[in-house]
């Protein structure tokens, strides 16, 4: 029994973990958060490396978008009435991971649970990227992209608006309050960390640089007071827009008349998607981030523990709507809609259905296994498994709805062309070329969120001041860092 | 069938067409027709497929012919539908059941068109007098329209089709001097389709103007229309009932594709009526009744 009380890292877990507290025993001090933190942020020539390959994708991406432009979108794999494709899937995709990000860093803020310190930085970074690779997916895929702002409502003398009842324009307003909102929040949290940074640095520029990114923070108590407040005030403004924003995506298929994309359950169906979507791509990120950055004591393995299990649980409400949609196709006693759901698991597209299925309903279910939620390396395949199956979850809404419509003669195939997938893997490019820049100049972990939950040591015992003396020492050291 | 009572009735006219299956021989000549006085493209030449760009000239990349065409990508705005019924499990020797249906779809112009709210730029839109229009200039080809069409009649130009530079131009030498010079053509990322003729309305309503008059009952008609050798195809005002649409809407065999989606359609389909155990001059038996 006493050997399964502590993992291979000496930190003590449970059989049931808590996810509210989770204390990090292998970090001791102030000092130990400040190096260790800002240590990652060193560049190493493996960094170097997988920049030059994000780069190198995202300049191909960039060059076959050119092409597209040039020629027209018939090099892409469209075959009508399959008039939306890759991009349209790809850009639901990269929503949707944003969606883990804020629910990590603004709705487990909220419900003050603890095991979103040491990873809602990352995540909350993932979001603000993967927004940026979403918005360019719907101008990517417009017949005319040079003409996109006209989906923006904008002073014109010819006095022309958008159609508000689009949901492409909902669309447009979604995405970008998304971006504001979540790009403001990410920002906001890093303030204090930005300072420490400033006064680790030694660089008289990048020093300058950090010190007015920082908006000259002084560590002072009315800082601290104003911070969480506006901290916690964006948390409250984000977390309705982790299910705005993905149901406002849904729209965009559930306003169509099509069917499998004319249904009620869509909102709250994506929403879920996104999340679980979301999480699989935290564990992509943070896997490697906690091994090759050596933070195996911040990202303990009970931190991943809860997070799988929130990985389980928003897989199983996926699964659950699944299984609704193929219940409600059937009882609706509708024919196109039956037809389009048999054809969809059974018939032409059996195989983009079982790929989805397999990854986002079975794989997941190994996670009810504690040891597997603990197994950092099953954990990573897993993840990669959920990222392909939520881009086949997007690919069997898009594609099979639109090639099995009401209109037997407009029954078609689809296959993506090389210039699709080039823009696809051209994504993951722009994405990772900006996550792997934005790791080495800011840190991946908060370090005053870190130290909030590191006992302080008692130096300065004030007996009148004793009950809001912790957490006022937790941030002191946020700035007094440099010292070491 | 048209209401004048309905939200979407808002004008005096209401452009509308029946099309009677009983007469249709499946020809195409509405097809060409269509294709002749709408400027429409043709896809389906080697050259119009795509290939690695102007530094790879000799590429074979989908230049084979019909490549578009084998990706569906072609632009007839109307288009014949063939459905076989009966015959089944005997391929090779048809039964007397055997048939062959053919349905002319184009654009229904919906009084309650799926594709007009979904139009982020107000491309697509209802004009007063019932036609479903759409904006060349304003299209940024979002393709929305297409996918909430349950007819699918929209086409979208997947290539400079209509720009004389690019490859893919459908109208080469001596091509363009067949084009129709009332329509425009329309560039690489736009949606197109069938605009009840709106040149020939536009037209007869100036003519009738400039010599103070109304429009005249079945005083024009659309390219189909007057190219169908059976003359299935009849256009008109069917909310002013001296038109022989408006008559013919009334038919007892008329019908609506996809009614149950609460489209509205403009346009009448009259159903061929079969009569059962084959043909009636085979058999001998008198004209059966109303089967529908």
């Amino acid at each position: 029994m006493a050997a399964r009380d502590y993992d291979k890292d000496g930190v003590p877990y449970r059989t049931n973990i808590a996810s509210a507290d989770i204390p990090l025993p292998a970090v001791t001090d102030y000092g130990q958060v400040d190096r260790e933190i800002a240590g990652t942020l060193t560049p190493s020539f493996g960094w170097f490396g997988a920049l030059g390959v994000a780069v190198l994708l995202f300049l191909w991406g960039a060059g076959v978008w050119t092409y597209q432009i040039y020629w027209g979108l018939g090099n892409a794999g469209y075959a009508p009435p399959v008039m939306w494709g890759v991009y349209i899937i790809t850009f639901v995709f990269w929503v949707g991971i944003g969606h883990a990000g804020t629910l990590i860093s603004a709705i487990l803020y909220l419900f003050r649970a603890g095991f979103r310190t040491t990873i809602y930085r990352c995540a909350e970074a993932m979001t603000v990227f993967a927004v940026m690779t979403a918005g360019l997916f719907p101008i990517i895929h417009i017949g005319r992209p040079w003409k996109f702002f006209w989906l923006i409502p904008y002073p014109n003398w010819r006095l022309i608006w958008p159609q508000f009842k689009s949901p492409l324009v909902w669309d447009v307003f979604a995405i970008l309050t998304y971006l504001t909102i979540s790009s403001t929040f990410l920002y906001v949290g890093l303030i204090p960390d930005i300072a420490t940074l400033r006064d680790r640095e030694r660089n008289p520029v990048r020093k300058q640089i950090l010190a007015v990114l920082s908006f000259g923070w002084r560590n002072s108590d009315r800082e601290w007071r104003n911070f969480t407040r506006a901290y916690l005030f964006l948390a409250a403004f984000s977390t309705p827009l982790v299910l705005s924003v993905h149901s406002v995506v849904s729209f965009d298929f559930a306003m169509a008349l099509a069917p499998g994309w004319h249904t009620t359950i869509f909102p709250p169906y994506f929403v879920a998607g996104a999340i679980f979507s979301g999480i699989g791509m935290v564990f992509t990120i943070i896997i490697p981030i906690r091994r090759f950055f050596h933070l195996q004591h911040y990202v303990t393995l009970n931190v991943i523990d809860a997070a799988a299990k929130l990985c389980l649980f928003t897989s199983m409400v996926v699964g659950c709507a699944y299984i609704m949609e193929f219940w409600v196709a059937w009882y609706s006693g509708n024919a196109v809609e039956q037809d389009y759901f048999w054809n969809r698991v059974f018939g032409q597209w059996w195989w983009a259905a079982w790929i989805m299925l397999i990854c986002n309903c079975i794989l997941p279910l190994s996670l009810f296994s504690q040891k597997l939620r603990r197994n950092t390396i099953w954990l990573f395949g897993l993840s990669l498994f959920i990222n392909l199956g939520m881009w086949f979850e997007r690919f069997v809404i898009v594609v099979p709805s639109l090639s099995h419509e009401y209109e037997p003669w407009q029954w078609t195939h689809y296959a993506p062309s090389w210039v699709d997938i080039s823009l696809l893997v051209g994504s993951f490019g722009w994405f990772f070329m900006w996550f792997l820049l934005f790791i080495k100049q800011l840190p991946v972990i908060a370090i005053s969120e870190v130290k909030e939950i590191v006992p302080p040591k008692m130096l300065h015992a004030h007996g009148g001041h004793g009950a809001h003396a912790v957490p006022v020492t937790a941030h002191g050291a946020a700035s007094q860092g440099g010292a070491h | 069938m048209y209401d004048p009572k309905h939200w979407s009735g808002m004008a005096k006219r209401r452009w509308a067409m029946t099309v009677d299956l009983a007469r249709c021989t499946g020809c195409s000549a509405c097809v060409t027709a269509c294709y002749s006085e709408n400027n429409i493209p043709t896809v389906g030449a080697p050259h119009q497929g795509r290939a690695l760009g102007p530094g790879f000239p000799d590429s074979h990349w989908d230049t084979r012919p019909g490549a578009n065409i084998v990706k569906g990508r072609e632009m007839s705005w109307m288009r014949i539908e063939r459905y076989f019924e009966g015959g089944e499990g005997n391929e090779t020797t048809f039964d007397g059941s055997f048939e062959t249906r053919f349905t002319p779809m184009l654009c229904q112009h919906c009084g309650n068109a799926p594709c007009e709210p979904v139009c982020p730029v107000y491309a697509t839109y209802h004009s007063p007098d019932g036609l479903n229009v759409q904006v060349y200039n304003r299209c940024v080809g979002t393709r929305y329209c297409s996918n909430a069409c349950p007819y699918k009649v929209r086409y979208f130009n997947w290539f400079g089709f209509g720009e004389p530079a690019r490859r893919q131009y459908a109208f080469p030498e001596p091509l363009n001097w067949q084009l129709n010079p009332d329509v425009t053509v329309r560039g690489k990322g736009v949606m197109e389709k069938c605009t009840f003729c709106v040149q020939r309305i536009r037209e007869a309503e100036h003519r009738a103007k400039l010599e103070g008059r109304e429009v005249r009952a079945d005083e024009f008609t659309v390219a189909c229309a007057q190219a169908c050798p059976s003359r299935a195809i009849t256009f008109g005002d069917a909310a002013d009932p001296a038109w022989t649409v408006a008559k013919l809407a009334q038919d007892r065999r008329a019908y609506h594709v996809f009614e149950e989606l609460n489209t509205f359609t403009a346009v009448v389909y009259l159903k061929k009526v079969n009569h059962p155990g084959g043909s009636v001059i085979a058999s001998g038996a008198a004209p059966a009744g109303e089967t529908r």
